[in-house]
């Protein structure tokens, strides 16, 4: 399966791809620990936006929710952790599942009473918001008053329980994005990639032709949820806290979205490109703001409103197809 | 529980609903006319709000009157904003023209912030703590807040002003008919553009009406907005997209069943009981309380 997609790839590609995999896996030697963290970032927004564009870019459903299933990860295995000491490699699955459960609740009452479109969309905010009052009001997780995990000099080398520095995130934060790449690589050109592309096209077409359009939408929302959910709960160890209001909220799914569409929806690259322009954009605003003593907290979420307005006004497909051209890969798929 | 506090609460949600009812009114003429889901709508109705609030503290103007100069300039705007950013998106896939919104949106809401603050704004009327001692009959007399019947009062006059303006005016028909037949329309040389800038000026009037009203029931803050535009949302699904008196009774429904919940179990989860409402009606009857089956 790699084999073939590996051939399949033109040589020039795969030096790039290798060339940037190094400067990556070799950017914390020369880097500061602002640029690290800066980095993280732009690496956890990589690959998150991969696993939502499994559902927007390969089946064409548009989900403003999200934040949802970062949540569900982060709460579960923090949740698993702080009460009850499971680890998150043990609390991982157990997330896992929830996410695939309540993604395929949406999508099975979306799918099958045939809520399509702008009203798919709607639902998934409401099903983020539904879960971000219940999880305001549920006790056991800290409510709105937050969650928090404990941080002490004697669990700072468990690696395995997520408990260390920057580089094991960092490190961490580049296995998931370069192992989501893959997988959604492999996806996109397997029998299941091909149906998506189908669906997402012309349903009804689709459909004429015997694919399960039930089926295959249902395929890409528990798996873009799945996917999504294992972000969550490298969210919850990295910042070792959680609110509700934060971790649910509708800004932090749109945050999420932002990279696939600038750099280019139902592409395997655009969701990194589009991370790595706009977080250290959107970073490099604050802290410029910051230097020149302007506390203006909505800036860098204007300077992403206005990303998002040019790009969807200028280039609908996003920047990675013109990139891609510029970088004489043109023929290459991904 | 007592008889008067209930139905105290039922009229203070039939109230609020009507104000409700105006904001959401504006994105359904929007959607079924224009067929562009205006996913700033509450932003432009906090932005309302704030317009009030300035007109109330530098000129002393009561909201229920700035409401109208409000309207007017919120009709530009929308008018100017079809024209020159949304046209172009008319023919685009549908989840471009949410994009599209969805950044006008956080611009929107950041740049209150930036401007604005987080605090909340308060407009503290002559009249805002007065109230009406309503007999019933049967129970205690109710009390209902002065603002409150005020504010649904020039709803309904905004909302009867905008239903005689698409049934008894030429323009009006022409935009019904532009929401109807778009082909048709434009077969017979209506000037689709600019009725749809029309159209998208009048959506915005109203929720900057609406807006202006609001500002006299509850602080202003740009958090507000995103709750707003969900809020909007519901109440055009479950009254029927497109359905203008949809709107109207589904604001009512939903200001009521929010105000109970409020009552019953927490005020923290009123919205809660609106998305149950919105998953009940998306799963048994998709097209909405009065919205017609598509054909």
């Amino acid at each position: 399966m790699i084999a073939g997609l590996i051939a399949a790839t033109p040589r020039r590609a795969l030096v790039l791809l290798g060339l940037l995999l190094a400067a990556l896996i070799a950017a914390p030697l020369v880097l500061d620990r602002y640029l690290v963290s800066v980095l993280i970032l732009v690496l956890w927004f990589a690959y998150v936006g991969q696993a939502w564009n499994v559902m927007m870019g390969f089946a064409g459903l548009l989900s403003l929710g999200h934040a949802l299933y970062v949540g569900l990860g982060a709460y579960i295995t923090a949740g698993l952790f702080v009460r009850l000491g499971i680890g998150p490699l043990a609390g991982l699955p157990v997330a896992m599942a929830a996410a695939v459960a309540v993604g395929g609740a949406i999508g099975w009452l979306g799918f099958r009473f045939r809520i399509e479109g702008v009203y798919f969309a709607l639902l998934t905010i409401a099903f983020a918001e539904v879960t971000r009052i219940a999880f305001d009001h549920l006790a056991w997780t800290g409510g709105a008053a937050g969650l928090f995990l404990p941080v002490s000099a004697e669990t700072s080398g468990a690696w395995w329980n997520l408990r260390g520095g920057p580089l094991l995130f960092y490190y961490l934060a580049l296995g998931l994005a370069a192992g989501a790449f893959v997988l959604c690589a492999i996806l996109r050109h397997s029998p299941l990639g091909y149906r998506w592309l189908a669906v997402r096209e012309d349903a009804e077409a689709a459909r004429a032709l015997g694919i399960d359009v039930f089926r295959a939408r249902m395929a890409a929302v528990t798996i873009s949820a799945a996917l999504t959910s294992v972000g969550g709960v490298f969210y919850a160890f990295y910042y070792n806290n959680l609110f509700p209001g934060q971790t649910f909220d509708i800004s932090r799914s749109i945050e999420m979205i932002l990279g696939p569409i600038v750099g280019g929806l139902g592409t395997l690259f655009g969701p990194i490109l589009g991370a790595f322009i706009l977080t250290p954009l959107g970073e490099g605003l604050i802290a410029l703001t910051e230097k020149a003593g302007i506390n203006a907290p909505g800036a860098k979420a204007v300077f992403y409103g206005a990303c998002l307005m040019t790009i969807v006004t200028m280039a609908p497909n996003g920047l990675w197809p013109a990139l891609k051209k510029r970088l004489g890969i043109a023929g290459e798929e991904a | 529980m007592q008889p008067s506090l209930v139905l105290e609460v039922l009229v203070q949600g039939v109230l609020a609903g009507l104000v409700y009812g105006l904001m959401a009114l504006g994105l359904s003429v929007i959607f079924g006319v224009v067929r562009v889901v205006n996913f700033a709508h509450g932003e432009f109705a906090v932005l309302g709000m704030y317009a009030a609030f300035v007109l109330f503290t530098a000129l002393k103007i009561d909201p229920f009157v700035a409401m109208l100069p409000i309207a007017g300039l919120f009709f530009i705007v929308g008018y100017g904003l079809q024209r020159a950013v949304i046209n172009p998106f008319i023919r685009r896939p549908e989840h471009e023209q949410f994009i599209l919104l969805v950044g006008l949106a956080i611009i929107m809401v950041n740049g209150m912030l930036m401007v604005f603050g987080p605090d909340a704004r308060h407009v503290n009327l002559p009249y805002s703590f007065d109230s009406w001692f309503v007999p019933t009959g049967v129970t205690a007399p109710i009390i209902v807040d002065t603002v409150r019947v005020y504010a649904a009062a020039a709803s309904l006059a905004v909302c009867a002003a905008l239903f005689a303006f698409f049934r008894l005016t030429l323009t009006g028909t022409a935009i019904r008919a532009c929401a109807d037949n778009l082909t048709g329309a434009a077969v017979v040389g209506l000037d689709v553009k600019r009725l749809y800038a029309l159209t998208f000026g009048l959506g915005l009037a109203c929720v900057g009406a609406a807006g202006a009203m609001m500002v006299a029931l509850t602080d202003a803050t740009p958090m507000l907005a995103p709750a707003f535009t969900l809020l909007a949302f519901t109440i055009v699904i479950v009254g029927g997209l497109g359905s203008m008196a949809g709107a109207l009774v589904a604001g009512v429904l939903i200001g009521v069943a929010e105000a109970m919940a409020s009552l019953v179990v927490t005020p923290s989860m009123k919205s809660m009981v609106s998305f149950g409402l919105l998953v009940l009606v998306l799963a048994l009857r998709p097209q909405g309380l009065l919205g017609r089956r598509p054909a």
